[in-house]
């Protein structure tokens, strides 16, 4: 029989309540119980990135994490970036402005990614940047215009523009 | 009317929703009642399968049933069918759903189980147990041919799947009369698509009502329908297809797989929806990858470096079944000559079975392969004369006046490939100045004085873009003003939302905002074609621009009679048809749809068709050939063998840029893709046809922190073939990229005579190269 436990987690600012088998992966769990598919699921080993989310402001990758280690802590979703009025998050816009996707697949790993990332480096470097995404692909882009986008949302978040 | 977006940097209409996580792929479609697939997949390379096992994958708890072929009843007890017949094929060998009782390649679907959960499907694939007898494989293309090599098919004499040619001027001639021969022999590697959203298929099936549905992650709906439609010997119109947001395709989501067979007959028979998305193993063992060619080449030129004729042979590698007929053989003959002026060519290529899985193209197809050794040939006229290689180039260029310029080479179609516009010497002048080419000398020389090596490779050219026969619009003005527009042209990231809403709103006068947008759903749209071969915008782009100014015709005209005034004195702006100089005189194009879709007991205006309403199937008179040079800057580590890739120019020539901002992310996204055949991506099997890079630490593809900023400049040379000049610009960036990157490395490592024979160029390989140069011995990965 499956090992079921309950646990409780923030998700975007939101409390819930659920059961989930042990051996579901938190990405999982996002997906399909809490019906929040902006998260996405690329490779299921850890490498792509597509699935990063953030767990008490440090990004994670929901693949490889188990539903019932979220127990108890606060997720950030891609659905959590805009703000309660739908107005979009610095860097989305950025990305938005200099084409930093195509496919939108990776999209949403590559901003958690980086809003974390910039929250510790608000003024990084291009390589900062191209280090700091180095464990989320991207087979669209090419990454340019997601540094472009990156370096400006960085200038913006410190009201530098 | 004005033209405010063609041409403009226009952000993208499909963004909002792709960054805030409201796209809708395949996976994120959750339907009532849904069951859970998972795929039993070959161990086994090559055996024959003498049972299947499913007791105890049947009766674990959550599974409703495990399926194979036998299963899925009697009137589908056979293979999948060609999708691209063609004469060439001598031995048609294409797989069944659901393997029978020969597997011939390790990830070949042999039962699928059905359960609650993927979960539980994945638990219960473990519990099947199939008693195969091995067969000896198939695996290196190169002895594939060789008396008393393995067959990669049991039933078969041979592994040879056919020959193609590509022949024309007086060859014998050219080799008689050119001051020199030379030759070079070299594998070119390309893998797989690894989309960052594998495929996935859901299926539900309404016997009483709309018939199967199928969502898929797919770059041709309506190829998908169809041969669905003949393989179940059903009518196409109760079979729809769509394909959601994609994330990602490439190449080798435009085909036809087992899976989207399996997963409608299941669901048919399970009277259930069923969902089964690809995990990433999964995608390495069953998703086509384009893999291994090997060319050996002649190259006639003149002590000038004039190139007077190219022969040689390609052995390609196919993959052990033809799901794709031979689009990939074939676009890597008719790139040749190039951008070059080459009287005389002779090549061939024999098209073999391995026991690996089948291969398709991959963005760019064969074009990349084609370019490559055409631009290897050049590299080696230039070293063995001893002149730059730009001068090369210049010297063979085909020149403007030359346009059109027929090159001798046929198309798949059986048309004569034409050049229709391009100057190719003005596009590297370009790329030269971009990337500060002549002063490069000067930074070897300074890198040199400090243990660095430093390269440059030059890489020019074309593309046949475009192929019709068409890819179709509808513009449709609804009761509320709203502009529908539907295609079949499905996007997988391109943005032809974006795209075609700014023709449209530019063409009809209407904002891009109160454009609807519907495509790639057989059920919106009657026939398409697919994204592949950077298609699309020369084909969608001509008909959206004629749809939408018939739409403006009949609106125009319908209001003058309203208004009473006459139509030149009439104009449409942001949905408002105004009279020039009494701006309070107006009707909107809603109150004008209105007219032509009266309610009952009133009439259409007479003289006017009911609804404001055009479809088009305008597209190109024939490819539209775009071009491009390219120069990659490179440092070799020659301790540790790494290839860093410092600078990296494109000029390329699409025609008239539609959308400047996604051209430039379709070139950058390409190139990085080329810059992965050249250094990173291997798709390596073991001598008994097992896969040895299964993941992402094994398998890799290009990072951020390894690829360079890359600097794109444009020309515009408008194609002559449509109505809006254009051009495709999908693959123009993968296209020369390796070849760039690789005559970067050989000029990096010039004191040490290196010759690359083979990419991806891996550290071990050219580590290898470096040393047998220092100690006078081959390494060559070819003997």
């Amino acid at each position: 029989m499956p090992d079921i436990r309950e646990i409780q987690v923030s998700v975007n600012g939101e409390d819930h309540s659920a059961k989930v088998e042990t051996r579901t992966s938190l990405g999982d769990f996002l997906r399909q119980n809490l019906g929040l598919t902006g998260t996405h699921l690329g490779c299921e080993h850890g490498v792509c990135g597509a699935c990063t989310v953030i767990l008490d402001g440090e990004a994670v990758r929901s693949c490889l994490m188990l539903a019932v280690q979220a127990n108890g802590h606060e997720v950030t979703t891609v659905e959590g970036l805009a703000g309660e009025e739908g107005e979009l998050h610095p860097l989305q816009e950025a990305f938005w402005k200099h084409h930093g996707l195509q496919c939108g697949f990776c999209t949403p790993g590559m901003l958690t990614s980086l809003v974390a990332f910039l929250r510790d480096n608000p003024n990084p470097s291009e390589r900062d940047i191209r280090e700091a995404i180095s464990g989320n692909i991207c087979r669209c882009t090419g990454y340019q215009g997601i540094v472009d986008a990156t370096l400006e949302a960085a200038k913006v978040m410190q009201g530098r523009v | 009317m004005g033209v405010r977006y063609l041409g403009a940097e226009v952000q993208r209409m499909e963004d909002p929703r792709l960054l805030t996580g409201h796209g809708r792929y395949v996976d994120d479609i959750k339907l009532e009642g849904m069951l859970h697939a998972a795929f039993l997949r070959s161990s086994q390379a090559h055996a024959k399968i003498h049972s299947i096992d499913i007791t105890a994958a049947s009766d674990l708890v959550g599974v409703h049933r495990v399926f194979t072929l036998a299963d899925l009843g009697v009137n589908y007890q056979k293979p999948m069918n060609q999708l691209y017949p063609a004469p060439v094929i001598e031995q048609n060998k294409t797989q069944y759903p659901l393997a029978k009782d020969e597997v011939c390649y390790v990830g070949e679907t042999i039962a699928v189980v059905i359960a609650d959960s993927r979960a539980i499907a994945e638990d219960a694939l473990a519990l099947i147990n199939v008693e195969y007898k091995t067969l000896p494989a198939v695996i290196d293309v190169r002895t594939a041919l060789e008396e008393g090599s393995p067959l990669a098919h049991s039933d078969t004499e041979s592994n040879l799947m056919g020959k193609m040619r590509s022949k024309f001027g007086d060859i014998e001639d050219a080799f008689n009369k050119a001051d020199h021969v030379f030759s070079a022999g070299f594998m070119q590697h390309r893998g797989g698509c690894h989309s960052m959203e594998t495929r996935g298929v859901i299926a539900r099936d309404d016997p009483w009502g709309d018939g199967l549905t199928i969502w898929t992650s797919a770059q041709s709906p309506y190829l998908i329908r169809r041969a669905l439609a003949n393989w179940l010997g059903e009518p196409e119109e109760k079979i729809r297809v769509i394909a959601p947001d994609v994330g990602g395709g490439f190449g080798p989501k435009a085909g036809f797989y087992p899976e989207e067979i399996v997963i409608p007959l299941v669901a048919r028979i399970m009277e259930r929806p069923v969902k089964w998305i690809e995990d990433r193993q999964e995608h390495f063992v069953s998703t086509t990858t384009q893999r291994d060619q090997y060319w050996d080449l002649e190259v006639a030129c003149n002590v000038d470096g004039k190139i007077l004729g190219l022969r040689g042979k390609v052995t390609h590698e196919n993959g052990a079944y033809i799901p794709y007929g031979i689009l990939l053989p074939n676009s890597s003959l008719t790139p040749l000559p190039g951008a070059y002026s080459i009287p005389a060519i002779d090549v061939g290529v024999d098209i073999i079975f391995t026991n690996t899985v089948p291969n398709s193209p991959v963005r760019g197809a064969g074009r990349p392969c084609g370019i490559y050794a055409v631009e290897r040939m050049v590299q080696v006229v230039s070293r063995k004369l001893g002149i730059d290689p730009a001068v090369v180039r210049r010297r063979n260029y085909v020149r403007p006046e030359q346009m059109p310029y027929e090159t001798g080479a046929k198309l798949r179609g059986g048309d004569p490939v034409v050049y229709d516009s391009g100057d190719y010497e003005a596009l590297l002048d370009k790329v030269l100045e971009l990337s500060d080419y002549e002063s490069f000398k000067d930074r070897q020389i300074a890198a040199r004085k400090e243990g660095r090596f430093l390269g440059i490779g030059i890489s020019s050219c074309i593309e046949d873009t475009g192929m019709g026969p068409y890819e179709g619009t509808t513009v449709r003005v609804d009761a509320s003003g709203k502009v529908i527009v539907k295609t079949g042209a499905a996007s997988q990231g391109q943005g032809h939302h974006t795209m075609i809403s700014m023709i449209v709103a530019d063409n009809l006068g209407v904002k891009p905002e109160d454009i609807i947008f519907e495509s790639a759903d057989t059920a919106k749209f009657p026939h398409g074609i697919g994204a592949i071969g950077s298609r699309i915008a020369a084909n969608v782009a001509p008909s959206a621009f004629d749809a939408a100014s018939k739409v403006r015709e009949k609106a125009i005209k319908l209001a003058a009679e309203i208004l009473e005034t006459a139509e030149a004195d009439l104009d449409i702006e942001s949905g408002i048809v105004r009279v020039n100089g009494a701006p309070d005189v107006s009707i909107s194009l809603g109150e004008l749809a209105v007219k032509l879709t009266p309610p009952s007991s009133t009439r259409v205006p007479t003289g006017f068709e009911p609804l404001l309403e055009a479809t088009s199937f305008e597209g190109s008179a024939g490819s539209p050939i775009a071009s491009g040079s390219n120069v990659a800057e490179v440092e070799v580590d020659n301790g540790t063998g790494e290839v860093k890739v410092l600078r990296y120019s494109v000029a390329h020539d699409c025609g008239i840029m539609i959308n400047p901002m996604i051209v430039h992310g379709q070139i950058v996204g390409g190139v990085v893709h080329g810059i992965g055949n050249a250094l990173f991506e291997r798709m390596i099997y073991d001598k008994q046809g097992q896969p040895l890079t299964m993941n992402y630490g094994e398998y890799l593809l290009p990072l951020a922190s390894e690829m360079p900023r890359i600097d794109v400049t444009h020309m515009e040379t408008p194609s002559p073939l449509n109505s809006l000049g254009v051009k495709g610009a999908g693959e123009g960036g993968t296209i020369p990229a390796a070849a760039a990157v690789i005559a970067a490395i050989e000029n990096a490592l010039e004191e040490f005579s290196v010759e690359i024979d083979y990419y991806p160029v891996d550290p071990q390989y050219l580590l290898g190269l470096i040393d047998s140069s220092i100690d006078s011995k081959s390494s060559s990965r070819l003997s």
